[in-house]
């Protein structure tokens, strides 16, 4: 099998076309010494039927499919409307690659329009890019943007901040002479406000939040937004549940300056992990300081409306080392997945299940509250996600449990060794009220 | 072909009250306090509202508006737009795959451990080096994650260093990363050939620098046939070299960088191994080291152990993480199913395909257009407007006329030690007859360069809109649709 279109006779012309006699002799400008003598070490070419199969056999190895899942923390399973895999799947899309012809390009162009507006309407901010890898590199991004914004060099982390987060900012910025200091959080799961103000100096150039945080715990925006002001600095609202903007107000209209993360839940497959959807919306006023991809509205010579890639000297591949970002391509194909998914939910819908996962949530905490040997750890506002702690070892509940064919949530203690046999359970629109009372079911059995 | 509508902005076409998508009905008890005291929107003010016949026109309409691989010939040059095989779609979306959480324990996704170490072996085969990391989300993270190995290697010797060298043919991703890394950049020229001048290498490296970032074969398609000697040089004073493993199409299976005195590099899953550029990604830059370097991989590292696969977050000399998770999982499983199908020769007859269709048009359009630099070319061939220019016609303009003889334009105005480049490359998976299209519709913009430039200004003629106006765009940015006051 391969996927090669000449045909013998077609290669034998087009070699003599080339005055090549062989097609090692293409190779001649590479030396004899480096080239490999020796057919490659790979397994022999499979058919399609025989792929199928061994791609099958891999992924029967894994149980996790099998098992009714609570986890959340980044990465949310959603329903996604089947229109989102139909459309998402043609052709036209899977298939060009960065629009760099406007005129050939312009159904990626507009859907990528459509996009920048919708995460302005969730964000509730003035402009936003094209996309980004992932949330926690758009974490690093928005880290970067506010050291170039604010000229400062130093940054409040949340401690509630997604763990894998938190590392990848300070892989980032290991290298630039920029300092993360971490802002703990207090009983009801928030940031502890007298600490952040303790941290907060004219040194620093922002101060940087999840929220709904890893905790699920919906923090106080608005405050959070008022102390960063006070010395100067920028308020950046990270969120990694993108269906939670449905229902709580815009962080936009609460004071944040960028709102950055993940919208993986808007209609992206968990897929271990990625591709995922990193987003990014700001103040207008800091255009030019925005990594990324953006696209803009213009005419063509009838004057008809048309779509193009613009700022592009903000990018590298013009302004090389003093770029922005290094970031050259984006998650377009996440993004019209994510484009498509907004507009199917719409106004209405969205809204609508940001209410379930909430309402759901409500009710899941109370259940399994009501469990003897289970405690709400915090006390703050949940969005889809909690902490439970446990009155036994979590490796032993979690054991017990998977035995049950449950997954209860994800074990906090390797990234928080301050909370002990503490979990976070996750309760979206796709969890049933069965679901749950057969998780606190079981958890009474296994815990109690 | 009936008549085309102009498709509007889905604000536009939105109405109160519509809907596409239905939920069941709330199945617990409605609970007044949740969320009480947390500041609430009213509405999403501006999102849409519209049906899904709507939607499904909207987007179908708009999906007809892009050309595609699935199309036709893509030559844009470094993309290595090639076509992406239907099977590694349907498989990557596996619910096997697809519905597996990335925080799940490790023994319930042993499959995709399974698929994450195989596709790093079979990586480290073809490229013959001795690690890999699938982390890098795209060929620029992974330009990043390997100058940050390379900072912590030399930090390990005893001294990260203060600079990188970058051929000013290279991509504009190369100085950028670098500068990410803390690194500043000094451009080395390139010869009469194109290629890296030895004697200004030597000159150039000196103990203050850190490393050589170099992409083989180069923008141009020119194979750096002093590779070696390129590497001893860089080694001698103590520097590591980088490979901007963006041109391995034309490698694949004839040699390997690790061969060459590499010691990192990155591979651009979407390029070279077939997975689909969706409009701009995602992609995948997996990263490759030689030994020395392995102990700073990014975490977690995938290891064997008892016969399963465990995630080894114990690494102390680890950069760190670079990504969430895993890297792009579902672009890595497109990868995978790729090379199992191709084989050994399959993955060897990538690049002598993609050499050969590329020397054929750099053949067949000699004469036809100027080539700056006549060193062989590999997979990819760099043309210029030069005879074009005499007639007030660039590269823009031929650009834009292909479009109008139904192919996509090459990638223009680089490298830029091209002036008006037009830079070529087919790839492996284009037939005879597509390669001919393209020639013809070349050589055809040749003659109407001579004969008839007004033609060539002003297309191209046939499409949704014309040549847009992007100067405006930049100049009076409208980022979003608003609604009007």
């Amino acid at each position: 099998m391969s996927y090669l279109s000449l045909s013998d006779k077609d290669k034998a012309e087009m070699l003599a076309a080339t005055g090549a006699k062989t097609v090692g002799d293409l190779f001649s400008c590479i030396p004899e010494a480096i080239r490999l003598k020796r057919d490659l070490d790979l397994p022999a070419a499979q058919s399609e039927i025989e792929l199928v199969r061994t791609i099958e056999e891999i992924g029967h190895k894994n149980g996790y499919p099998g098992h009714l899942s609570f986890l959340g923390g980044g990465a949310y399973e959603h329903f996604i409307p089947t229109v989102v895999d139909y459309l998402s799947s043609r052709g036209e899309f899977v298939s060009p690659y960065t629009p760099y012809q406007p005129e050939v390009s312009q159904g990626t162009l507009q859907v990528s329009f459509e996009f920048q507006t919708l995460v302005c309407q969730l964000a509730g901010l003035d402009i936003a890019n094209d996309s980004l890898y992932e949330g926690a590199t758009a974490t690093a991004e928005a880290v970067l943007m506010a050291q170039r914004v604010t000229n400062r060099s130093k940054v409040i982390l949340a401690r509630s901040l997604h763990p894998q987060y938190r590392e990848v900012v300070r892989t980032y910025i290991k290298n630039l002479g920029v300092e993360a200091v971490e802002v703990p959080y207090g009983p009801d799961g928030r940031i502890d406000k007298n600490a952040l103000g303790r941290l907060l100096d004219d040194k620093t150039a922002a101060v940087v939040y999840q929220s709904p945080n890893f905790f699920g715990v919906v923090e106080d925006v608005r405050a959070l937004s008022d102390g960063a002001h006070g010395v100067k600095a920028l308020s950046v609202t990270i969120v990694a549940e993108a269906i939670s903007l449905g229902l709580l107000e815009a962080p936009g209209r609460l004071g944040a300056d960028i709102v950055a993360g993940e919208a993986q839940s808007l209609g992206v497959p968990l897929s271990f992990g990625g591709p995922f959807l990193g987003f990014m919306a700001s103040k207008k006023e800091f255009l030019r300081q925005m990594p990324g991809r953006v696209t803009g509205q213009t005419v063509d010579k009838q004057g008809r409306r048309g779509f193009v890639l613009t700022l592009s000297t903000r990018e590298q591949h013009i302004r090389r080392e003093r770029a922005t970002s290094n970031i050259c391509t984006n998650q377009a194909l996440c993004a019209l997945r994510a484009t498509i998914f907004m507009e199917t939910l719409g106004k209405q819908g969205l809204k609508e299940l940001a209410w379930q996962n909430a309402q759901k949530t409500g009710y899941a905490a109370d259940k399994l509250a009501a469990v003897p040997g289970v405690k709400l750890r915090f006390t703050g506002p949940a969005f889809n996600e909690f902490v439970i702690e446990l009155a036994k070892p979590w490796p032993a509940v979690d054991g017990k449990l998977r035995k049950m064919g449950l997954i209860a949530g994800y074990g906090l203690e390797p990234a928080y060794p301050e909370l002990k046999n503490a979990v976070l359970v996750c309760v979206t629109e796709l969890r049933t009220r069965d679901e749950i009372d057969r998780l606190a079911r079981a958890l009474q059995e296994v815990v109690s | 072909m009936i008549k085309e509508i102009r498709e509007p902005l889905v604000f536009e076409i939105s109405e109160a009250g519509k809907r596409a998508a239905e939920l069941p009905a709330l199945d617990v008890p409605v609970k007044k306090d949740v969320l009480a005291g947390v500041p609430l929107r009213r509405e999403i003010e501006g999102f849409p509202e519209v049906s899904e016949t709507e939607i499904t026109r909207h987007f179908t309409r708009l999906s007809q508006k892009n050309y595609c691989v699935d199309m036709g010939i893509y030559p844009l040059g470094s993309c290595t737009m090639k076509y992406n095989p239907k099977i590694n779609e349907r498989l990557s979306a596996h619910s096997a795959f697809a519905a597996s959480h990335p925080l799940a324990p490790e023994d319930l996704v042993q499959g995709n451990l399974e698929v994450l170490k195989k596709l790093e072996g079979f990586l480290c085969e073809i490229a013959g080096m001795d690690a890999f990391t699938l982390q890098p989300a795209a060929g620029a993270h992974g330009e990043l994650t390997g100058m940050m190995l390379i900072r912590a290697t030399l930090e390990a010797r005893g001294n990260a260093r203060k600079s990188v060298l970058i051929p000013d043919s290279a991509h504009g991703t190369n100085p950028s990363s670098a500068h990410i890394c803390g690194y500043t950049v000094k451009e080395i020229r390139s010869n009469e050939n194109g290629t890296i001048d030895l004697a200004g290498l030597a000159e150039a490296m000196t103990e203050e620098v850190a490393a050589l970032m170099i992409t083989n074969p180069n923008t141009l398609g020119v194979f750096e046939s002093d590779i070696c000697r390129i590497a001893e040089i860089v080694h001698a004073k103590g520097g590591l070299v980088y490979m901007d493993g963006a041109n391995m199409n034309a490698l694949t299976g004839i040699a390997r960088p690790g061969d060459m005195g590499v010691d990192v590099m990155h591979i651009n899953l979407h390029k070279t191994f077939s997975t689909p550029h969706g409009g701009g990604g995602p992609g995948s830059g997996p990263v490759g080291v030689k030994k020395e370097l392995a102990p700073f991989l990014p975490v977690p590292v995938i290891g064997e152990k008892g016969g399963r696969y465990i995630l080894d977050f114990n690494r102390p000399r680890s950069i760190g993480r670079v990504r969430s998770y895993f890297g792009n999982f579902s672009v890595i499983v497109r990868a995978l199913c790729y090379i199992m199908t191709l084989g050994p020769k399959g993955v060897r007859e990538i690049a002598e395909f993609a050499v050969l269709n590329a020397n054929y048009i750099r053949k067949t359009l000699e004469g036809s257009f100027t080539l700056k630099y006549p060193t062989a070319s590999m997979h990819e061939c760099v043309f210029s407007d030069k005879l074009q220019k005499e007639f007030g016609v660039s590269n823009l303009d031929i650009a834009k006329r292909l479009i109008d003889y139904g192919v996509h334009p090459p990638t223009m105005s680089f490298p830029l030690i091209v002036h008006g480049a037009l830079m070529i490359e087919p790839t492996e998976t284009e037939s005879r007859r597509d390669l001919d299209i393209f020639i013809d519709a070349m050589k055809a913009i040749a003659r109407e360069a001579r004969e008839n430039p007004e033609v060539l200004h002003a297309a191209p003629h046939v499409t949704y809109v014309s040549r847009l106006d992007e100067v405006a765009a930049a100049k009076f940015p409208v980022l979003r649709w608003e609604k009007k006051a």
